[in-house]
């Protein structure tokens, strides 16, 4: 027999979720878990479910928002293709990233041809209909990876080159863990990218059955039964890797998706904003496409820029290590209309999220 | 547009006789009701008068109108302009007395297209027992304006005018019925999402709706929820009158097909905008039966109440969640863009 459907933001089922989780909880310490992903912030904020919590348990957000881990020499780069005449298609949210000096959106507004997209697929086809060279910025997680993959197995055209700045979590997840100060008790697995991963890449983390890992979906009672779960390893003592969202996560992910990155892809050591260089978390094209790389093909110096802007806590965002309120900026001087830092830029930065929902978690 | 159909020319907003002509033909005849007082419309004066009644204040409003596209499902930019002047006056608490309208025409629009808007645009006006007096038109080139675009301003009689602030703590908040609909069927007509579906705009004049509410009493504030929806709505209600909206989530009358495209494109229902709906603040011992009257009515069938008024976070707006969560409900932000994970 099959339970009724329910709603997943279903009310009696939360309630006992939260009262599962009071009963779970640690009665003499704080417990500190992250997540990696924006959509898991959404959730968490938009439905206001840090009220459900116990007090001592804090969610906060890692570097789970890609446009916010993109690094200002990457943004510098798009810059120069733009100087150099190329057309620049990105996601809407890159546009407001600051680089060393300049956003794309002021490069557009000084007359520079930037161009809106929601895949790589739509960069072919605006390569498709113009005859100058086209950049697709490439950014985003193992979600978006593959996406940018397919395309380059297609035949795309010829005046289409990439932008690579795809970045791989399980790597950074580990790199936290051995940061200084980072204190995480649990990691709450982003659904999205186990949907391509699965379970295994968690389970090979280095100091692996360090702390629990739960992947999670992103509906209410999704969010609320991953932490419960994670709550229980904590309760035992035994950490290990579990599947809080069956529905959609497969333990061996889509193995599909998993060749097409492995196939035009290999892993690079990569920057990201607020962390630095992290061995592996990169994606390289192989050789057969070696010559659609952008910089490459427009000779683009990688030069480091200043990824830091002063006074902004974003970089502490980034690593776990404070939330928005945290950040004397947040919502005074730093608002989405006068973005200081790309937490308040993006819209799965944490900041962006909690201005979004007024600033305050738990009311 | 349809070719060899007949469009509006430059000369049409020169005056003249042209222009004469076509006020005569393509206009007037579109509006059989054309004054409240001793000079109308049809006096094709230099204004016209209103004959004032004994008791009440006078309301005035006026709104302009671009809506892309100029049709959608379940109205057009006439029946817009008109709902939105008489909407405005409404929740005010006042009956509207007369509008005024002002065309601006891109030169090439087609007529059959102007007619059919005229014909929108004085129907809800007989929906709400009134009338326009005098009107305008200017034609600009091509290319200089989008099509059509709309000014009407509005008169209305209040007795008492009804502010948006004047609430209290206990007070009952009420819509008039489901949130986001005008705004999401917009959404979908742009086919920027390449979606289908039956949603259409809620755009209705709501003076009717209003009248009955009025009668039942103990309305402390009203307002529409249009450009930013119920969001931007209650929080200008917060924020001006310092007291505290304590929202239900569960309580909010939404369209299931709206929902299901909010969650699919990612933006809030309560962020875009109503066309024929309203937020009230009633007495307490008043909501029940003012919402008794309002679902009464067929403009107001799916009326709920929604909220409380509290003081507990002076100037903002909370909503507790479904699922058992509460947090502020923030003005909007501005334009969404799509998410990337």
């Amino acid at each position: 027999m099959r339970d009724q459907p329910f709603a997943l933001n279903d009310p009696q089922r939360a309630a006992a979720l939260s009262s599962a989780m009071h009963r779970l909880v640690p009665r003499d310490r704080a417990v500190k878990i992250v997540h990696i992903c924006g959509t898991h912030e959404a959730t968490i904020t938009e439905h206001g479910l840090r009220k459900l919590l116990p007090d001592q348990v804090h969610v906060l957000e890692g570097p789970g928002c890609p446009v916010c881990v993109t690094p200002t020499s990457d943004i510098d780069a798009a810059l120069q293709l733009l100087d150099a005449g190329v057309t620049v298609c990105t996601f809407g949210d890159m546009l407001g990233v600051p680089g060393s000096g300049r956003t794309l959106a002021q490069a557009r507004a000084a007359g520079a041809d930037v161009r809106t997209v929601l895949s790589a697929a739509d960069a072919a086809r605006i390569a498709r209909s113009v005859p100058q060279q086209v950049a697709f910025f490439a950014v985003g997680f193992e979600t978006t990876a593959p996406m940018t993959a397919a395309v380059l197995v297609d035949d795309p055209p010829s005046n289409l080159s990439l932008l690579v700045s795809h970045k791989l979590i399980p790597p950074a997840m580990a790199a936290l863990l051995e940061m200084p100060d980072t204190a995480i008790d649990g990691y709450l697995a982003p659904g999205h990218v186990s949907t391509i991963i699965g379970l295994q890449p968690y389970r090979q983390l280095p100091g692996g059955g360090a702390v629990p890992i739960v992947v999670g979906g992103f509906e209410p009672l999704d969010v609320l039964y991953a932490l419960t779960l994670l709550l229980r390893q904590i309760a035992t003592g035994v950490s290990s890797v579990e599947n809080g969202y069956p529905r959609a996560v497969d333990a061996e992910g889509n193995p599909a998706a998993q060749r097409l990155i492995e196939r035009v892809f290999s892993p690079c050591d990569a920057q990201w904003r607020g962390i630095g260089s992290i061995p592996g978390s990169g994606l390289a094209l192989r050789e057969p496409w070696e010559d659609r790389d952008a910089r490459t093909r427009f000779r683009i110096e990688g030069r480091a820029g200043d990824d830091l802007i002063p006074g902004c806590r974003c970089a502490d965002m980034l690593t776990a290590r404070a939330v928005p309120s945290d950040c004397p900026l947040f919502a005074t001087k730093c608002t989405p209309s006068t973005p200081v830092g790309p937490c308040m830029v993006g819209s799965e930065g944490a900041c962006r999220i909690w201005f979004r929902y007024g600033g305050r978690p738990i009311l | 547009m349809t070719p060899g159909g007949r469009c509006v020319e430059a000369t049409h907003g020169a005056g003249g006789e042209l222009a004469a002509q076509f006020l005569a033909e393509h206009i007037l005849t579109r509006f059989p009701r054309t004054k409240t007082g001793s000079i109308g419309l049809d006096a094709l004066d230099d204004g016209a008068t209103l004959t004032l009644p004994a008791e009440g204040e006078l309301v005035v409003t006026t709104d302009s109108h671009v809506v892309k596209p100029v049709f959608f499902p379940g109205g057009d930019i006439g029946r817009l302009a008109a709902a939105g002047t008489i909407n405005d006056l409404a929740v005010m608490g006042a009956r509207p007395l007369a509008l005024t309208l002002s065309l601006v025409l891109e030169e090439g629009f087609p007529l059959s297209d102007l007619a059919t808007i005229l014909d929108s645009f004085a129907a809800a006006l007989a929906e709400a027992g009134t009338s326009v007096i005098c009107g305008d038109t200017k034609v600009m080139g091509r290319g200089e304006i989008d099509g059509i675009a709309i000014n009407t301003a509005g008169v209305g009689i209040a007795c008492p005018p009804i502010s948006d602030v004047g609430f209290s703590p206990g007070d009952s908040i009420l819509v008039t019925g489901t949130i986001g609909d005008h705004g999401m069927a917009l959404l979908l007509a742009r086919e920027e999402f390449h979606l289908r579906s039956d949603l259409r705009s809620d755009v209705a004049p709501i003076w009717s709706l209003i009248a009955r509410a009025l009668e039942v009493g103990g309305i402390h504030a009203m307002k529409d929820p249009t450009r930013g929806g119920l969001a931007a709505a209650l929080n200008e209600m917060a924020r001006k009158s310092q007291r505290t909206i304590d929202l239900e989530e569960n309580a909010i009358p939404f369209r299931q097909d709206v929902l299901g495209l909010s969650a699919m494109i990612g933006i809030a229902p309560t962020d875009v905008a109503n066309e024929g709906k309203a937020i009230l603040a009633v007495a307490p011992n008043k909501a029940a039966v003012v919402l008794e009257a309002l679902r009464a009515h067929p403009l107001g069938r799916d009326a709920a109440v929604i909220g409380t008024v509290t003081e507990s976070h002076p100037g903002r707006v909370i909503l507790n969640t479904t699922v058992g969560g509460r947090r502020f409900m923030e003005m909007p932000l501005g334009d969404p863009v799509p998410r990337i994970c």
